[in-house]
């Protein structure tokens, strides 16, 4: 008996009329790279939702870039038929984010499921992010599905992680799954399980009607469209509803289910999961972890778990064309439209002209709009070595909100406060010694160790996010041979003993360059930051002193000799042109120098000084390729 | 002639010029520039438009050399006629290369004799060629002084062997002084052209350099900065690590010294990388480069310069005797230089000068800048700002330290 339902049995799960008992909903947990989007992909095609000749590779990742780097960025949800025996089912699979800088998101999709399928590729283990997810998960008591993928690989060993994910959720290595996403084996079982252990949705049929938003994106031509998992009552076209944390009213223009496309439904009943159009052209006006209810006869309590989107990084993004700055604008506005949590405010800089300060979830977050505002605006950006929100409390009491190091204030401090990390590092235990001597030197505290395996070992460690934001993921990688995942969420705010050091040119403070770090590593940072401009800053016609300071104490100092010689020695007649035209060159070279001061710096040394000091971004590119 | 040919228009194939280069040709002199493109040994640094092959074949050989060029000084009086331009003979000639006395004398006296037919050659001309001192003989140098010749530029670079040996100079040091009297001997002005910071060069090494020059009492020397040029073998060297790049600040060091040492002798600077005993031992052909005088260049990858249309040869020698064998032109591109083009250029060549450049010709900005340049020491305060009332009189001239860093003044002085 095939497993795609008849069309007999389809009307048994039709949208807006499918008894929560034929319901089933759930998530799948994995680490990127492990095989997540060509699971669904198979999944899409054995459920008949998608045609073999239709299928795009990972079809539910929409965005050129995530179809690109094999990513999931916005979370969708898909409606899929299965059958099992006599009975037709309808599943929704609600497709993660999975990057530690999504972790709300992550929570939100997580609480619109009851199961979870715990995907670990079968050649590389468990990592550091899907156990966060993974404990995310257990927290929000889903049902459990541990499979192990890319069982086809000839370096898979199934059986050892086998072990290791029972030992992490308790349970017998035998009910672990092995399938393929590459050959589809095995994910009809899979399919079947799921049927058969995930829980079916409950709620209140006769309730005011309650949904909890999971993800909403914008759409030019239909403006938001808005992601819903319905907890009690209903909701059906063409009737007002309402946003639990805004009290905002909307009429409900559409309403409908995923499947692989959009098909508007007569509504949505309990337990099932679809969109929302409204109308509205801005995803802040539908908002993920909010409660939609009915405008006229409303819930009077909201789901819980919602919580505003809190950038925890900030960085300045200048276009490297100062004429390019309405053009960035623009695009921030635009791209604002589909990211809640995406702020910005303009910014002046002396060495970078005028940009945007623009506040982001975390580093993956920020590599992703530098990136699209690169490729879709067409922008060449400079961007700030990141940094994140720093409280400072002076001894008048007064409380100063610190995102831009520039804006550090001088005169009496009491306090500092920056945020802190709770950090889970999975590891090959030969590295404990390595990642417990970097954890240190980032002032980090070590909060536990456990051995997942005879081999592997969790470290758990509280970190500053601003050494995270640094350099943390390089040199976990390169210290662990690569072997090493990182997983973070924020846990809050610590005091700390930091300070700003400026960079001077000449004298002149250099904005882009001023950085808050402990006070033991301001040193270093400036011996850094001064040497490194030393050797960018082409020589002038005097000399030239560069130096970091903390307020009106230097710390660290180097010079650029004033430069003797510019001058090309012969010039006769087959000279002159080519020697013209360097000039012209020479010309045009320095009206795109900023002058601080009388310092002609070229972009280029800006550009270079930044880039090479933006571990943190890097950081999320590497995160992303693991 | 520099390597690489600048990018330009095309240039027609018969070489005509356009009327615009008539405006203003009164006021201005003519040279001529005579290229030989031939060198026993092709030295290192060199970038040159020089071949070392004595049959390089189809018209371009040693032998038949005189008579291709000759071919182009006739083509040249024509097209200049043809312009409408006046007749002006030249006031100056200059055979350089390469090395022009790898010729026999005789085919140097009949490419002058060719200048002098088709354009004629004014009674006091200055008529030079560059010479290697391993190249000349007393024999050699009356010869060409019987021909018209007036003065011999000698390659002598260094005095110190292991710096002529870096820069692949086969001659040896010790015969300077000789052939500086030969030369003079023969009735010749005599210029020695040096080169500083060579690889390996030391301070005291560039002062016995100068110091042997000077000892010969000659009234002329060049002395220029060594340029690793791209495309060279010491390009090759460099990159390879096989020798150091030269240090700009040792460069700047020894110009001083050689600014103190010939000034010490009585030499005084015209032009950034020249230094005459008097006003008359300056060349007044590069001069006329400086001055943006009109020349006519002869030869392959040769230059000219004819009211305000540069244009360049194609560079290699057959390709350039089958040009004018064809009855071509052999120019391979020109430019016309205009407006901000031709400000540039006038600011980047006349403040090379000791003349200096009239404070009058600059722009109303750039004239605002010379007290800031005068104030960071590039610029002589007294010769720029001079008494009041004495405006035409003002004149941009660098001091020693704004000489080194005439580029930037150039940058600066330019709109």
């Amino acid at each position: 008996m095939s497993p795609i339902p008849s069309a007999e049995q389809s009307r048994r799960i039709t949208p807006a009329a499918t008894p929560p008992e034929l319901l089933r909903n759930f998530c799948i947990i994995a680490h990127i790279d492990h095989g997540k989007s060509t699971l669904a992909d198979r999944m899409l095609q054995l459920t008949g939702v998608v045609e073999a000749r239709a299928m795009r590779a990972q079809y539910l990742d929409r965005m050129d870039i995530e179809r690109e780097r094999g990513i999931t960025i916005k979370s969708q949800a898909v409606r899929m038929p299965w059958a099992m025996g006599d009975t037709p089912y309808a599943l929704n699979m609600i497709d993660t984010p999975g990057h530690v800088d999504f972790t709300y998101e992550v929570s939100r999709s997580l609480a619109a499921c009851e199961g979870a399928v715990l995907l670990v590729d079968a050649a590389q283990g468990i990592e550091a992010q899907t156990l966060a997810n993974l404990y995310l998960a257990m927290e929000n008591d889903l049902q459990i599905i541990p499979v192990l993928n890319k069982i086809d690989l000839p370096a898979a060993q199934p059986e050892k992680y086998a072990e290791e994910l029972a030992s992490l959720i308790g349970g017998d290595p035998a009910d672990c799954l092995k399938v393929s996403g590459k050959t589809g084996e095995g994910v009809e079982a899979l399919l079947d399980r799921i049927v058969e252990l995930v829980p079916a949705p409950v709620g209140d049929p006769d309730a005011p009607a309650r949904a909890m938003i999971f993800d909403s994106v914008y759409d030019t031509y239909r403006g938001v469209v808005t992601y819903v998992r319905v907890k009690d009552g209903n909701l059906n076209p063409r009737e007002r509803i309402a946003m639990m944390s805004t009290k905002a009213t909307h009429e409900l223009l559409e309403i409908g289910v995923i499947s692989p496309e959009p098909v508007p439904t007569k509504g949505l009943g309990v337990g099932e999961v679809g969109y929302l159009i409204t109308g509205v052209k801005d995803v802040r006006q539908s908002k993920v972890g909010d409660t939609v209810t009915n405008a006229s006869k409303p819930a009077t309590e909201a789901i819980g778990g919602y919580s505003d989107p809190k950038p925890m990084v900030f960085s300045g993004l200048y276009p490297i064309d100062g004429s390019d700055y309405p053009v960035l604008r623009d695009a921030l506005d635009k791209l604002k439209l589909n990211d809640a949590a995406l702020n910005y405010e303009p910014e002046t800089s002396v060495a970078l002209g005028f940009g945007f300060r623009v506040g982001f979830l975390g580093l993956l977050h920020l590599e992703i709009i530098r990136e699209r505002l690169e490729r879709e605006f067409n922008l060449d950006l400079i961007s700030t070595a990141p940094n994140v929100v720093y409280e400072v409390t002076m001894e008048d009491r007064q409380v100063v909100t610190v995102t831009n190091p520039s804006e550090f204030p001088g005169g009496k401090i009491r306090e500092v406060r920056e945020p802190i990390v709770k950090s889970t590092i999975l590891a090959p235990s030969e590295f404990i010694g390595a990642i417990m001597e970097l954890c240190q030197g980032k002032r980090g505290d070590l909060l536990g160790m456990d051995y997942l395996s005879e081999d592997r070992v969790e470290m758990r460690y509280t970190l500053p996010l601003a050494e995270i934001v640094f350099d943390f993921f390089d040199q976990l990688k390169s210290r662990t041979r690569g072997y090493a995942s990182l997983d973070y969420e924020p846990v809050g705010e610590q005091v700390a003993d930091l300070v700003k050091v400026d960079i001077l040119l000449q004298g002149e403070q250099v904005d882009a360059f001023s950085s808050i770090v402990h006070k033991d590593k301001a040193y270093s940072y400036g011996v850094m930051m001064a040497s490194k401009l030393k050797d960018l800053i082409p020589r002038q016609q005097f000399e030239v002193p560069i130096q970091a300071a903390v307020g009106s104490r230097v710390i660290a100092r180097e010079t650029i000799r004033a430069i003797r010689k510019d001058v090309l020695a012969k010039c006769y007649g087959g000279d002159i042109t080519r020697k013209r035209k360097l000039l012209e060159k020479q010309k045009e070279g320095k009206k795109r120098m900023k002058t601080i001061g009388r310092v002609d710096v070229p972009q280029e040394a800006f550009i270079a000084a930044l880039s090479s000091d933006a571990g943190g971004a890097k950081d999320a590119k590497d995160a992303k390729k693991k | 002639m520099s390597p690489a040919l600048p990018e330009g228009d095309a240039a027609p194939a018969d070489g005509a010029l356009p009327p615009s280069v008539r405006a203003g040709a009164g006021r201005r002199g003519f040279g001529v520039y005579l290229h030989v493109p031939f060198c026993t040994v092709r030295c290192g640094y060199c970038d040159f438009n020089t071949y070392t092959a004595t049959e390089l074949g189809g018209g371009a050989s040693q032998v038949a050399y005189a008579d291709t060029a000759l071919a182009e000084i006739t083509l040249g009086a024509r097209v200049m006629r043809d312009a409408g331009l006046p007749e002006r003979p030249a006031s100056t000639v200059f055979v350089g290369g390469g090395t022009p006395t790898v010729l026999p004398a005789g085919d140097l006296v009949r490419m002058l004799d060719g200048v002098r037919g088709a354009w004629g050659l004014a009674d006091d001309a200055e008529v030079t060629t560059e010479a290697n001192p391993d190249s000349v003989t007393p024999e050699s140098l009356a010869e060409l002084r019987r021909g018209g010749f007036t003065r011999v530029s000698f390659g002598m670079q260094s005095a110190v062997p292991h710096v002529l040996a870096t820069l692949e100079r086969t001659h040896d040091p010790r015969r300077i002084p000789d052939v500086v009297r030969w030369a003079r001997d023969a009735g010749l002005a005599v210029s020695l052209d040096l080169i500083y910071g060579t690889p390996g060069e030391s301070l005291a090494d560039w002062r016995t350099s100068l110091e042997t020059a000077l000892a010969t009492g000659v009234d002329h020397v060049s002395a220029y900065a060594l340029v690793v040029e791209r495309g060279t073998k010491m390009a090759v060297q460099v990159r390879r690590g096989d020798l150091a790049l030269p240090d700009e600040d040792d460069q700047a060091a020894k110009y001083e010294l050689a600014d103190d040492l010939l000034t010490a002798a009585g030499l005084t600077w015209y032009e950034v990388s020249n230094w005459a005993r008097t006003p008359a031992d300056a060349c007044r052909h590069n001069l006329a480069y400086w001055r943006n005088d009109d020349w006519w260049g002869v030869g392959p990858g040769a230059h000219s310069h004819v009211g305000g249309v540069r244009w360049w040869n194609v560079k290699h020698p057959r390709a350039y005797a089958a040009r004018l064998a064809a009855g071509e032109s052999p120019a391979a591109g020109r430019e016309t230089v205009e407006d901000a083009s031709a400000r540039l250029e006038r600011v980047m060549l006349g403040v090379r000068l000791h003349e200096g450049l009239p404070v009058d010709a600059l722009s109303p900005a750039a004239r605002s800048r010379v007290a800031g340049l005068v104030a960071d020491g590039l610029v002589d305060g007294r010769a720029a700002l001079g008494a009041a009332g004495d405006a035409p009189g003002r004149r941009v001239r660098l001091t020693r330290r704004g000489r080194l860093l005439a580029d930037a003044v150039v940058r600066t002085l330019a709109d």
